[in-house]
């Protein structure tokens, strides 16, 4: 068994009748629309596995009808399964009795909804307390922690209006609030933004992610919203038909798209912006090693006019970052016949770059600095370069 | 007209069974209903007419506005002076008590079918029967069986009004919206919670036009049961018809009508702005009120 906050194995849903036989026919390779066509069952979600880890946020991604929604259902029982295993901190869910279940609901789980799915007749207090009411905590205790979350939201001081005076965005974070206010370790959000206009919808996405900082929970987060999947999503689940046809980071998913079903997906969206550092570097800049001796002048000044290059990295013998320096300036010590050691002080100190740090972080230092931009791996180690006609080309590439 | 097969007789048969052997039960359910709807009718008749009348003109107010509640009281007093106030409140109570054993009855009923296809398939025939079959073929045996006067008369009504409580309720709990039920059992509702917590107060504007519904049709059907002697003002109006008095019959009618209009008005209230409104507290309503008229 995989190790995860979540584990799902081997996971079927199959609508209508004759549910294990239709599961047998497609594990013969009978196809989805020969068993709706001759058995007239239809097949929601066909052997599905996957893990998800403990304060992760993971992205169900696909086309509507692609099973989806159908998927999380399943992970809280909403809908009940045909086969398969779902563990949740080790406890398989698909097997457990209905009170358990409901006991795991209210202490553990909760939803975020795409509809926000609020009770008009509740206030916004007593909607965000929902969850608390039904859990049995007391009216004192259960209207302090709604306010507790209210106010993490934002919304405190619209405790006693009524959802119906509040605009989609605020619903939301009611929405939001009332899953948080039972403190759950998990959270099931079924494309919870995706009816707010494309403002709230990132406005959300950060206070989701705002969230996570504080208090760090698993999500279960279906969208199909690629930008909204690259910008919150940990790891991103395609799905096809039912099957989830691949996972991986964000990158990965771009780099190397297992169909062109997935490739699709992310044909629309400016892949650039997520380009990292480390996929930018270069080993263009010629690199020099202080090895307790500094580099000299002269040297470094020939070899570069004879490589027609503008600057020069030095490292130490642990390659780390010491410096970098122009041409010009190698020139102007050199001109005065000082054929001196490149110490230090000499050297234009720059803060490098991190090869994990995307596009959008460090585009604005890119284009500040004058010359080349220095990479360290997480090490801190000499990892490469990014000049500016380097990310014009992979830019241009993209 | 040659008759190839006597429905009509297996009928006749089985009313005259159900005399023959559970007279017993009919009477003792008869004394039930007849008590129910005599204490209703003592508790209306409690009050003097000006206290009653003021207690409708003040929630035609709280529900709707001043406009209808000066409707409200120009009609009673319309009634009162024409000499039908009596009558009116017999019919009042004779509603009353008819109403409330159908949704007594008709709501669960609706929750029950809400929540079972099999129950729903079955009450589906027998509330089209109860509600189309005319009004007055329940009189016959409903008088046979608990002889004539108040009981007949309720019980017939019961059966003509309960089908608009169970199909509204049934209606209303079946549309509550899908994601609402789903976020109720996601946040671990049982059964009874789902119901009382998401599902009832979901489907209140519907329940409450199915409330609204089985008044109408109540007071309706009370008039006609004056056939069976169950009085009010279906008496003036049954005596009009015989007499062929097109004063008195408009002047009961007029009573009818009027009462018609403020019990629909009043209960339909209830179903539309209830959810639109703040929660209105008697004192902050009279509040604003107050402070309107210093404007």
């Amino acid at each position: 068994m995989q190790s995860g906050k979540i584990v799902v194995e081997n996971l079927y849903k199959v609508f209508g009748p004759h549910e294990q036989e239709a599961i047998t026919l497609l594990k013969q390779g009978w196809s989805k629309d020969k068993i709706l066509a001759e058995r007239g069952a239809v097949i929601g979600v066909s052997d599905v596995s996957f893990s998800v880890e403990e304060g992760e946020i993971f992205v169900l991604m696909g086309l509507s009808g692609s099973g989806k929604s159908t998927l999380i259902r399943l992970i809280n029982r909403l809908i009940e399964p045909s086969a398969g295993d779902v563990f949740i901190d080790g406890q398989n869910v698909a097997k457990l009795p209905h009170s358990q279940l409901i006991d795991l609901r209210r202490r553990d789980m909760s939803m975020v909804f795409q509809s926000f799915a609020l009770m008009p007749s509740r206030t916004v207090q007593d909607n965000a307390a929902f969850g608390l009411e039904v859990a049995g905590v007391g009216r004192k205790e259960r209207e302090q922690r709604a306010m507790a979350v209210l106010k993490q939201v934002g919304l405190d001081t619209f405790a006693h209006k009524f959802p119906h005076e509040l605009s989609g965005g605020m619903q939301q974070r009611v929405g939001l609030a009332r899953a948080l206010a039972v403190n759950p370790s998990m959270i099931i959000m079924d494309e919870a933004f995706s009816a707010l206009d494309p403002l709230k919808r990132r406005e959300m996405q950060d206070v989701l992610l705002e969230l996570q900082k504080t208090h760090r929970r698993t999500i279960i987060f279906v969208s199909h919203d690629i930008e909204e999947a690259m910008r919150i999503g940990n790891r991103i689940g395609i799905m096809e038909g039912g099957k989830l046809i691949q996972v991986g980071t964000p990158q990965e998913l771009v780099d190397n798209p297992a169909s062109s079903y997935v490739r699709n997906f992310f044909e629309t969206v400016n892949t650039s912006r997520y380009l990292t550092a480390g996929q930018l570097k270069a080993d263009s800049v010629p690199l020099y090693v202080h090895n307790g001796k500094a580099p000299d002048a002269l040297k470094v000044c020939q070899d570069l006019q004879a490589l027609d290059k503008h600057y020069a990295f030095v490292v130490d013998e642990e390659k780390r970052f010491r410096g970098s320096i122009s041409l010009e300036r190698l020139a102007l010590l050199v001109d005065n016949g000082r054929t001196c050691a490149l110490e230090a002080n000499l050297l234009k100190q720059i803060a490098p770059l991190t090869e994990d740090q995307p596009l959008d972080q460090i585009i604005e230092r890119l284009v500040d600095n004058e010359g080349p931009m220095p990479v360290v791996d997480s090490q801190g180690f000499y990892a490469g370069a990014i000049s500016k006609g380097r990310l014009l080309t992979r830019l241009q590439e993209e | 007209m040659s008759k190839e097969l006597d429905l009509g007789s297996w009928v006749n048969d089985v009313v005259q069974h159900l005399l023959e052997n559970y007279s017993g039960a009919f009477d003792s359910l008869g004394s039930v209903v007849s008590g129910f709807s005599e204490g209703i009718e003592a508790l209306l008749m409690l009050p003097p007419a000006w206290l009653l009348i003021a207690l409708f003109v003040g929630l035609g107010l709280w529900r709707i506005g001043a406009r209808f509640a000066a409707f409200t009281a120009v009609s009673f007093v319309l009634i009162v002076l024409t000499g039908f106030w009596e009558q009116t409140v017999v019919t009042l109570g004779l509603t009353f008590s008819a109403t409330l054993i159908s949704l007594l009855l008709g709501i669960p009923l609706g929750i029950w079918s809400a929540r079972s296809e099999r129950v729903a398939m079955i009450t589906r025939p027998i509330l089209d029967f109860m509600q189309t079959m005319p009004a007055f073929v329940y009189l016959i045996p409903a008088a046979m069986l608990f002889g004539l006067g108040r009981v007949p008369g309720i019980i017939a009504t019961v059966i003509f009004a309960m089908p608009p409580a169970v199909r509204l309720t049934n209606l209303g709990i079946r549309q509550v919206n899908k994601e609402i039920v789903e976020a109720g059992q996601s946040f671990g509702c049982n059964s009874r919670q789902l119901l009382f917590k998401v599902q009832l107060p979901n489907a209140m504007p519907s329940i409450m036009a199915g409330v609204n519904q089985t008044i109408m049709m109540a007071l309706s059907m009370v008039i006609i049961a004056s056939m069976v002697g169950a009085g009010g003002l279906g008496n003036d109006v049954l005596a009009s018809i015989q007499r062929l008095d097109i004063g008195l019959g408009f002047e009961s009618g007029m009573a009818v009508v009027l009462l018609a209009i403020i019990l629909d008005r009043i209960t339909e209230s209830f179903g539309t702005t209830r959810q639109v409104t703040h929660k209105t507290t008697w004192y902050s309503w009279v509040s604003a009120k107050l402070k309107l008229q210093r404007q």
